[in-house]
């Protein structure tokens, strides 16, 4: 048989992996599988029944659609702030590089409920939007608006240094071949940035699927239409529903696993595509 | 195609990198830019490439002037010194990139480009390496892609940046024989920047010495190397020594000694010469001083040789090298005495 063991100048293979083991499994395997566990005590015919009601599946389609159209927008937007970040010097740069991550560490509750005052239909975006019958907050356009500023330093801090790192001469050898402006920003800068790209996305989409306190005060939080799948389970959790709540829990858990697994491994296959590391 | 230089001077945030520079190039000519690091001998390639713009003055390809053109529009291929292959791409997509982004009206068809990578890998002795990523590539392989990705859009001018400086001797020179024949062969005006004198006067049909952003001097190995035009091209190209030498009444005197004829000018003066040019000999014009040091070089002997100042004086000796047969009796500690048989004066102004 194969041996695992690999020489190297640190030792502690065994260790290492024993201690991140033991971590996953108490910190996220643990707490998982109880939830697991918990949906399923119920029996699978009410666990269907439950899972499949039809404002658990439109809640859910709320809080994924959200997600990922807010992520692919952040995906944009991220690309472009890092861009100006990393390639340009111009005064209040150092400002603006520290204001991204304000996202991060603001509680949500409070951008939730700013931007709820700003894009409400007196707010002041809001009221430039509601004579043209365009509301924003509380529907799903808001949520997506919530979800997009909560995500936006992930995109942004994982394009950064990678784009802070690109071979400006390959940039110049693609100018000296007659490839313009456009041509070279195509084919050269973004399929390198390609997998950085995609982490980004990752992490932002996964932030946004979980998240939870800026969402609920512009959501409007309307059954059927704006309500997202984590307010659904609180609000099972308030009416003692506890296998509803982990049955919804659960569901969330499967469609965010499968889609961060196909994620990771679009990032692989780019990985190997575009850096050939 | 020829390219003319007027003019030209470059400021890098008021910092001068280039003075009023003014070269010729030939078209079909192989030229060497060379000088010490910081000369602007890299600087005066990315302005004919178009990748700097000057400041003032400017560059011709045949009768037309470049400096209206942008990089894309000037044609030339510029080979990088870190050759900045496109890691994504396997080799022969990035020989066939400056193909395919023409546009449609002259990028040629896909069966074309196929063939013309083809021929482009056997020109550089890649056939058989298409598929690979420049990562999998030697220092070598990845050197002569970006040749052969330079060439596919058939430069008027071929631009090389230290095109051999990040690759170990043996195959340096391999490529150098390489790069010469290629050169002869397609017939491009080429010019390539180098740190390296040996690579210089080997390669170039003429060689520009440039130093502290100008151009020193203009010629062929033989030129530079036999007649200096400067104390800087003496002593840059090739070793040698220097001597503060005084002229009057028609001999050349140091330390207040006559040591040979002085055939121009009066007053102080620079006397440089190559340590081969040089007699063992006790005769009366002869230099004297002490042996520090002594080290075999191929089929020779350099004598490393402190050659004190008159007495009274308390300047730090005068360091000089000279080659010495074999057979000299030569003791390290000991005294040697020498006489340049070929010098150069410089006159200090």
């Amino acid at each position: 048989m194969k041996s695992w063991r690999q020489p190297s100048i640190l030792p502690g293979f065994g260790l290492t992996l024993g201690y991140t083991i033991l971590y996953l499994t108490l910190i996220i395997l643990v707490p998982l599988a109880a939830l697991v566990w918990r949906s399923t005590g119920i029996g699978w015919d009410a666990f269907w029944a439950l899972a499949f009601d039809q404002r658990t599946l439109l809640a859910l389609r709320v809080s994924f659609g959200a997600a990922l159209i807010a992520a692919a927008i952040n995906v944009i937007f991220g690309v472009v702030v890092a861009w100006v970040l990393v390639r340009y010097q111009f005064p209040g740069r150092r400002l603006l590089d520290a204001i991204i991550d304000l996202p991060f560490a603001l509680p949500t509750a409070v951008a939730g409920i700013s931007l709820a005052a700003l894009y409400a239909p007196k707010g002041w975006i809001g009221q430039i939007f509601a004579p043209l019958g365009i509301r924003i907050a509380f529907t799903p356009l808001g949520i997506v608006i919530a979800l997009i500023f909560v995500g936006l330093p992930f995109v942004v801090r994982t394009v950064q240094p990678v784009m802070a790192e690109l071979d400006r001469e390959m940039e110049e050898a693609a100018a000296t071949l007659g490839a313009s402006r456009l041509q070279t920003l195509t084919r050269i800068v973004l399929p390198t940035l390609v997998p950085a790209i995609l982490t980004g996305f990752a992490l932002a989409f996964a932030r946004a699927v979980g998240e939870y306190g800026s969402v609920i005060f512009i959501a409007g939080n309307v059954p059927y239409v704006s309500e997202i799948a984590p307010l659904l389970i609180v609000i099972r959790l308030e009416e003692f529903n506890y296998a509803g709540a982990t049955s919804i829990a659960c569901i969330m858990l499967i469609i965010s696993f499968v889609m961060l697994l196909i994620i990771n491994m679009l990032q692989m296959w780019s990985r190997r595509r575009y850096s050939n590391v | 195609m020829d390219v003319k230089i007027k003019n030209i001077r470059k400021e890098f945030a008021r910092f001068p990198a280039l003075h009023d520079l003014s070269l010729d190039i030939a078209s079909g000519e192989l030229i060497a830019l060379l000088g010490p690091s910081g000369s602007g001998k890299t600087t005066l390639l990315r302005l004919i490439a178009g990748l700097e713009q000057p400041t003032e003055g400017q560059i011709f390809f045949g009768n037309e002037d470049a400096s209206l053109k942008s990089v894309q529009m000037r044609n030339i291929g510029f080979v990088f010194q870190h050759y900045a292959l496109f890691r994504h791409m396997t080799v022969a997509e990035n020989i066939a990139f400056g193909l395919k982004v023409r546009p449609s009206a002259t990028r040629p068809p896909k069966a074309e480009i196929r063939k013309r990578v083809a021929d482009l890998l056997d020109m550089v002795q890649l056939s058989g390496l298409e598929k690979r990523y420049p990562n999998q590539l030697s220092g070598g392989q990845r050197q002569r892609v970006a040749l052969a990705r330079a060439m596919a859009i058939e430069p008027s001018v071929l631009l090389l940046d230290e095109p051999f400086g990040a690759l170990d001797a043996k195959v340096r020179k391999e490529l150098r024989r390489w790069l010469r024949e290629f050169h002869d062969r397609t017939g491009h005006t080429t010019v390539f920047v180098t740190h390296d004198q040996e690579e210089a006067l080997e390669l170039a049909d003429r060689v520009v010495v440039m130093s502290q952003g100008k151009i020193e001097q203009v010629g062929t190995a033989d030129d530079v190397y036999d007649r200096p035009g400067s104390p800087f091209v003496f002593s840059f190209i090739g070793s040698s020594s220097e001597l503060p030498v005084t002229l009057k009444q028609g001999a050349v005197h140091f330390n207040d000694r006559p040591i040979g004829i002085a055939d121009q000018g009066e007053g102080r003066a620079r006397l440089f010469f190559r340590p081969q040019d040089v007699v063992l000999t006790d005769g009366a014009e002869a230099l004297s001083g002490k042996v520090t040091a002594c080290r075999r070089l191929a089929g020779t002997r350099i004598a490393e040789i402190d050659i004190a100042h008159g007495a009274g004086s308390s300047d730090k000796a005068h360091h000089v090298e000279i080659e010495v047969p074999l057979d000299a009796p030569v003791t390290l500690g000991g005294d040697l005495s020498f006489r340049p048989t070929r010098w150069r004066l410089f006159l200090e102004s």
